[in-house]
């Protein structure tokens, strides 16, 4: 680093502006260089710890990429069955109604496997939130098509792009739940660029505000990018994320409380 | 007027060298170093101290929550 005057004295605890949540481990992410799922692991962090929460959170972890979400977060977290946590979710929601829980979700749990068990827990209006991360990939076994894989994307099992005609549609998830009577909160976020993380904060404090007024389900979906998946360098992939996902998947809020 | 400086602490060990956060910094202050570290990743440092203003935009986008960021006023 360079010997620059004064640097040493801006380090001080009162010049603090930022620092990593304390409800994180102190464990390395085990996700690749540049994925969506650290920021949105840290934003969700950062959450509890504001809301003071940490003690009273259970999370439910996926099958996925976030599969290892205990090891990240110090707060208590179950490990669902594949596409079961908005259902594990309900039971401890059930049985524990003044915890705050919420479910870490990608779209190959979320929106393939867990699709009626999300449907159904959305439809009931359970009190919790849930997180689904859409990457359009599944990116822990190698790359394989998604139900939210696009039309023409390439991926290992869609080596020529996703052809409707052969394939089906790309599933917007997010504007499927937005049309049940259960769900409070709808959203679709991203975490690329720090105006979006901001945004992406702000909804989950909504999220967890609504929860403890016990209003009904809160659904955020996060647009991410998946580097390693998509075969480019993260800054690359956030670049095609902006070009191809959002026009598909466009950013804002579904489903919004009515002006009480 | 008064002038505000920040400055950063980048925790180069556990940085995956993603770049994310130099093409965040609106000020140029990060940058890739050509060393690696125990991962073997080109980890990010602050190339250009001086210019940092504390806008902490690099630590928010951070996917491995390696920044520290500091800030006062001059």
């Amino acid at each position: 680093m360079k010997d620059v005057t004064g640097i040493k004295e801006i380090i001080k605890p009162e010049n603090l502006v930022y620092k990593r949540s304390s409800v994180l481990t102190d464990n390395v992410f085990s996700y690749c260089p540049g994925c969506g799922h650290g920021t949105a692991h840290r934003i969700l962090a950062e959450v509890i710890e504001e809301a003071g929460l940490q003690s009273e959170t259970i999370g439910v972890a996926p099958v996925g990429c976030s599969v290892l979400l205990y090891e990240f977060m110090n707060v208590d977290v179950q490990q669902a069955a594949h596409g079961r946590a908005p259902a594990v979710a309900t039971a401890i929601k059930r049985l524990l109604p003044e915890k705050f829980v919420f479910t870490y979700q990608g779209d190959g749990d979320l929106a393939a496997i867990g699709t009626a068990e999300t449907i159904h827990a959305c439809n009931r209006g359970e009190n919790i939130m849930i997180i689904f991360i859409n990457n359009g990939i599944y990116g822990m076994t190698g790359g394989q098509m998604a139900p939210t894989t696009l039309e023409g994307m390439k991926s290992s099992t869609s080596p020529y792009g996703r052809d409707i005609k052969l394939m089906g549609n790309p599933l917007k998830m997010t504007e499927i739940v937005a049309t049940l009577p259960g769900t409070y909160f709808v959203t679709r976020q991203s975490v690329h660029t720090p105006a979006n993380v901001k945004k992406t904060k702000k909804a989950m404090k909504k999220a967890v505000e609504y929860q403890k007024l016990n209003k009904g389900t809160c659904f955020i979906e996060i647009v991410s990018n998946c580097p390693s998946g998509w075969k480019m360098s993260p800054v690359e992939s956030n670049k095609w994320m902006e070009e191809n996902m959002f026009p598909f998947y466009p950013l804002g809020d579904l489903k919004v409380p009515a002006v009480e | 007027m008064a002038k505000i400086r920040g400055s950063i602490v980048i925790n180069v060990d556990k940085c995956k060298g993603c770049e994310v956060c130099v093409v965040s910094c609106p000020t140029g202050t990060i940058a890739l170093a050509k060393e690696v570290n125990g991962k073997g990743y080109n980890y990010a440092y602050p190339a250009n101290p001086e210019l940092c203003i504390g806008c902490a935009n690099c630590a928010m986008v951070c996917p491995d929550g390696v920044i520290t960021v500091y800030k006062t006023k001059i």
